[in-house]
């Protein structure tokens, strides 16, 4: 008679190569594409929670057209302003939104856009200072579906 | 039909005022994650770059992705510092070429 | 306390009861007429930052259609129209030699009729940006169609498709509840064409009620169908009075 301890080998061996079929995890990829989006930015740099505010509804109409905006506290002189902006969202196929170069010239650190937000989940606005720090502020918005789904009926 | 722009520039202003830019171009941005209804994967196509220059000098420049909706709408500030020529150049996939130009005057 | 003499000590309640009651209903429809019957824009429903893009005259989503629109008016239209359209929206779909068209239809029949003209594709790019056009300048005033909306009226009241939904199932009887993640509107036409944020672009009543007929999985009507137009015509006719938002933004 088999033991349970035989049996539980013999069904791991068996399952082991199944588990190379097993869908790839999205979520897990995701989150992989959007860690690598921002080490590009901020390479091995802190980036510390403040100064950035991310505005942008927290119910979203529609995921296709989503208006945000990013403003960044900063005296926007030469010695002290905003060098970067960037934008990117959890969920998305590609991490990327929008990134934007300021200077002192700009006046005031602000960028506002219409994104597309795929899924529920964060966005985060990421800047870089003129002294090379980093600033994010990262905000949960729900995007629900359209109803009723037309797949190009026109 | 060529790409229809729109740029709003507030025709005049006061030295050193921090004024509002609003820019506007007709783009599909094609994300490239679309399939069409036979299957096929639809290939991105979308604008990849805005650059504002004041007076020939750049003061602004985005990197568009797809992730952001048809039609982009970008909006940023500068200050004015003087009266002349703030050029808008939008370039994508495709050799997809748009400019606008606006004059302001800076009392 | 018996049934019988508990309702006979309210009907005894009498005429002071009555008299408040009275009041009560004349201050309650004051404030439905204020409220306009009840009726409620889609806008109404939308946040507060989509309203803000349909409310942006210079940069909103509509804006570019708009532009194209108004190069096509000058070239097309204005030549004859010279005092412009202005209340012309307004009071589509009507009748055209005893026929009933929409707006699109019309523009297309003076198009082939008077200017000798290839009509536009419905939903082409064109015909979307001078409906817009035309309905911008209308903008703010109300809605006044005029032909009989029977037939329309019957479609929307209608049971139909898999699902055994009438137009009024939601519309009627749920406005401001849910449907999967979107909020049920009214469903008052009240700023065709409109950008939908769905399609990424712009289009016309008659491709949003071919949407929801599909949606309903109910049998569809092709654009420009006088089935489609009969629909229109009654649910411009239930929104009489409402202000024109043309184009609006919807999600």
């Amino acid at each position: 008679m088999i033991t349970r301890r035989a049996f539980l080998v013999l069904a791991c061996a068996a399952a082991a190569p199944a588990r190379a079929q097993l869908p790839p995890n999205i979520a897990q990829i995701r989150k992989r594409a959007l860690d690598a989006a921002i080490d590009e930015v901020v390479g091995a740099a802190p980036v510390r929670t403040g100064r950035v505010k991310l505005d942008l509804p927290p119910l979203v109409d529609n995921g296709n057209t989503v208006p945000l905006s990013v403003t960044v506290e900063s005296p926007m002189t030469a010695a002290d302003h905003v060098r970067s902006i960037h934008v990117f969202t959890e969920k998305n196929p590609q991490p990327k939104v929008i990134s934007v170069t300021l200077g002192p010239r700009a006046g005031r650190a602000y960028v506002a856009t219409r994104a597309r937000i795929a899924d529920t989940g964060q966005v985060i606005a990421l800047a870089q200072m003129s002294d090379g720090s980093f600033w994010a502020d990262r905000v949960d918005v729900v995007v629900t579906l359209s109803a009723c789904l037309e797949d190009g009926l026109i | 039909m060529a790409a229809r722009v729109v740029v709003n520039v507030p025709p005049s202003a006061k030295r050193g005022e921090v004024i509002e830019i609003r820019t506007l171009v007709g783009h599909p941005m094609e994300t490239g994650f679309r399939h069409a209804q036979t299957g096929e994967l639809i290939p991105r196509d979308i604008v990849r770059s805005l650059v504002c220059t004041y007076n020939g000098e750049e003061i602004f420049r985005a990197d568009l992705h797809p992730a952001l909706a048809a039609n982009p709408l970008i909006s940023f500030a500068t200050v004015a510092v003087d009266s002349g020529t703030l050029e808008f150049k939008w370039s994508g996939d495709n050799g997809f070429s748009a400019s606008a130009s606006a004059a302001i005057k800076v009392v | 306390m018996e049934r019988r003499q508990r309702l006979q000590r309210l009907g005894e309640r009498g005429d002071q009861g009555r008299v408040r009651l009275v009041v009560l209903s004349l201050c309650l429809s004051a404030a439905t007429a204020l409220a306009q019957d009840g009726r409620r824009s889609g806008y109404e429903y939308m946040s507060r930052q989509t309203q803000a893009m349909q409310d942006d005259e210079a940069t909103g989503p509509a804006v570019l259609a708009l532009l194209d629109g108004e190069a096509l008016w000058k070239r097309d239209c204005a030549g004859c129209h010279k005092q412009g359209m202005k209340g012309v929206a307004t009071r589509y779909p009507a009748l055209y030699r005893g026929k009933l068209v929409d707006l699109e239809q019309r523009v297309n029949l003076c198009r082939v009729e008077r200017q000798k003209a290839q009509p536009f594709p419905y939903e082409s790019r064109e015909l979307l940006a001078l409906t817009a056009f035309i309905g911008r300048q209308s903008r703010g005033l109300p809605i006044e169609v005029s032909a009989d909306p029977a037939a329309g009226k019957a479609f929307f009241l209608k049971r139909q498709g898999q699902l055994n939904l009438s137009c009024a199932n939601c519309h009627d009887d749920n406005p401001g509840r849910k449907l999967g993640g979107s909020v049920i509107p009214q469903g008052h036409p009240t700023g065709y064409p409109i950008y939908r944020l769905e399609w990424q672009g712009m289009g016309s009543l008659q491709r949003r009620l071919r949407s929801c007929l599909a949606g309903m999985r109910a049998e569809n009507y092709a654009l420009g169908s006088p089935e489609l137009v009969e629909l229109e015509l009654y649910l411009m006719s239930r929104a009489r009075g409402m202000k024109l938002e043309t184009p609006a933004v919807r999600p």
